[in-house]
């Protein structure tokens, strides 16, 4: 394991997060430190809280208790534009585009928006950096498309450019892959492949187990908002108490 | 932006000459009059859209903002005679507070329910200053026009001119945040709030600042109003006519540019002066209305939406 920036400290140390909706306790008490590089992997059953937990980390929703330490520095109470702002992005597990805006405009909103990179001063460098970021994706003939036009894989790419384009050290995946074909499938995990390394740590999120199985080096499964198994994938997925919760006793 | 700026500026110093021009040339009260009230309706239907075009917050409130800037007004100038260029300023300044409460009401209401919110806030305050003895309460309040200073020949040229600066400031603010950051992110914040945000958008922050800016310019508006009429009173400084008739005005001009809403101020409040003189003033709502059912059906981005239709296809003719 490596350590990011400070003594020691994960990249993302989320502290017994709870997170209630009324009487109904989303997040129970999750504990869970994720390294600087890792490929993390979130699964469990449908309504197990892996979106409540993404939104608590980017900050869509507010927690009841327990604290998310990103790079050393508490975050708990940051709004969602100030954690972007340092290094958490994230896609939607239904795709949210920018619906007034081409393909390129969506990316540029993140790169007026999130990132004061030196590089990226005028707008001539955001429009480039922003192209070869479609480039990277394969977009690049859709750069001036409406996102009105774009195919549901186009539009999962274009959420993962967006989010790209807001240079993360930490870019969590929700169902990016939900809804493909076998094809587009491994299309979007060589992508997220490509993209994570050292300085790219990527939670992702998902039902495809294939797909969850050759991505991750570490899965986590949560069930009615506890974690339930955390670990390597294959141990994890002969977990009994994982095969409880997704196939029921 | 700066490549055609120039035209805009240029644009802006021929009206603004004409404007002047017609206070020397012109004689007759009722140009003024007219012109008066269109250029008012300028100025709401921009300020309208900056809030509920730009950041897409549909704003009942219009009357509200425009009677705070009626009874600043009334109140400087009973309490201490202030002169015009005090009582406007002055109802900027609370307009703008009062664009920053209803900046407040956006973070926990999108929608219908923002919509209803301001409806509500309108008839609150009206509700309060029918009640306020010292502005002439529901019987509302007689105003004397001070005497006019040169080079106007009467009170009304000089208040024809005003509001023709006004507007200009309206249209200038606007057209500034369209093409600025701060236009970008609200037209993000009005497709997917919540993914502006992830991209790093500060949305209250935005949301805060077009409802100050909309909501100052909305009160200046309002505040030489007590001198035209030279009357003001609750029921018709609040009315919701002007609500309804600003948002008419934004959606049938569009509301993607800041031409939009002042093509659609200009058209309807020219066919509402044109039908009060013609028919009668009752007219007016009924010819908004279908004017509104119209556009809403035939062309959902308005005036400024049918432009650019046209031009695409001229484009695409030539391609």
């Amino acid at each position: 394991m490596t350590s990011a920036d400070g003594a020691g400290m994960p990249l993302l140390r989320i502290g017994a997060l709870t997170k209630r909706f009324g009487g109904f306790t989303a997040l129970d008490n999750v504990s869970v430190d994720i390294p600087s590089g890792e490929r993390f992997g979130l699964i469990g059953p449908n309504g197990s809280g892996k979106t409540t937990l993404i939104h608590c980390i980017s900050g869509a929703f507010r927690t009841e208790a327990g604290t998310v330490v990103f790079r050393g520095e508490d975050i708990t109470r940051l709004p969602p534009y100030l954690r972007t702002r340092r290094g958490i992005a994230r896609s939607f597990q239904i795709p949210r585009p920018f619906k007034s805006m081409t393909v390129v405009e969506n990316l540029m909103v993140a790169l007026d928006f999130a990132t004061a990179a030196d590089d990226l001063l005028s707008s001539a460098q955001r429009r480039d950096a922003a192209m070869s970021i479609l480039t990277r994706m394969g977009l690049e003939s859709k750069a001036d498309v409406s996102t009105t036009r774009l195919s549901q894989v186009e539009l999962r790419k274009m959420e993962l450019a967006r989010a790209m384009a807001t240079r993360p050290k930490l870019l969590i995946s929700d169902e990016a892959m939900a809804g493909l074909s076998h094809s587009e499938v491994d299309e979007v995990l060589d992508l997220l492949m490509s993209l994570a390394g050292q300085d790219m740590t990527i939670i992702m999120i998902e039902h495809i187990m294939q797909a969850v199985m050759r991505f991750s080096q570490r899965v986590m499964c949560l069930d009615a908002g506890r974690i339930i198994a955390i670990g390597a994938p294959a141990e994890v997925m002969a977990d009994q108490r994982v095969q409880e919760a997704y196939l029921g006793t | 932006m700066s490549r055609s700026s120039l035209p805009f500026w240029i644009g802006v110093a021929l009206f603004l000459v004409a404007a002047a021009g017609m206070t020397q040339v012109i004689v007759n009260e009722y140009p003024f009059f007219a012109a008066y009230g269109i250029l008012q309706f300028v100025v709401l239907a921009v300020a309208w859209s900056i809030l509920g075009g730009y950041a897409g917050y549909v704003n009942f409130g219009t009357s509200a903002f425009f009677g705070v800037g009626v009874y600043t007004a009334v109140f400087l100038t009973k309490a201490i005679g202030v002169p015009l260029a005090v009582q406007i300023a002055a109802a900027a300044i609370i307009g703008a507070f009062l664009g920053f409460a209803v900046g407040l009401l956006t973070l926990r209401m999108q929608g219908i329910f923002f919509s209803i919110a301001t409806i509500a806030m309108t008839i609150i305050i009206e509700t309060s200053v029918t009640n306020w003895r010292f502005v002439g309460g529901a019987a509302g309040i007689q105003l004397q026009r001070p005497p006019v200073m040169p080079p106007f020949g009467s009170y009304m040229q000089m208040l024809f001119f005003v509001q023709a600066l006004l507007a200009v400031l309206a249209i200038a603010v606007a057209r500034y945040i369209q093409g600025s950051w701060i236009g970008r992110g609200l037209q993000a914040l009005k497709d997917d709030e919540l993914a502006a945000e992830c991209s790093g958008v500060p949305t209250l922050r935005l949301k805060l600042m077009a409802c100050v800016i909309s909501g100052a310019l909305m009160c200046a508006a309002g505040a030489p109003a007590a001198m035209y009429l030279q009357y003001a009173d609750p029921s018709s400084a609040f009315n919701l006519n002007y609500s309804v008739s600003v948002l008419a005005m934004s959606l049938i001009g569009g509301t993607a540019h800041w031409a939009g809403p002042v093509l659609g101020a200009i058209l309807l409040g020219a066919t509402q002066q044109a039908l009060a003189v013609t028919i009668s003033s009752e007219v007016n709502v009924l010819v908004l209305g279908v004017m509104l059912v119209l556009f809403v059906v035939a062309a959902p981005e308005g005036l400024i939406g049918l432009i650019r239709r046209g031009v695409g296809r001229r484009k695409g003719d030539k391609a």
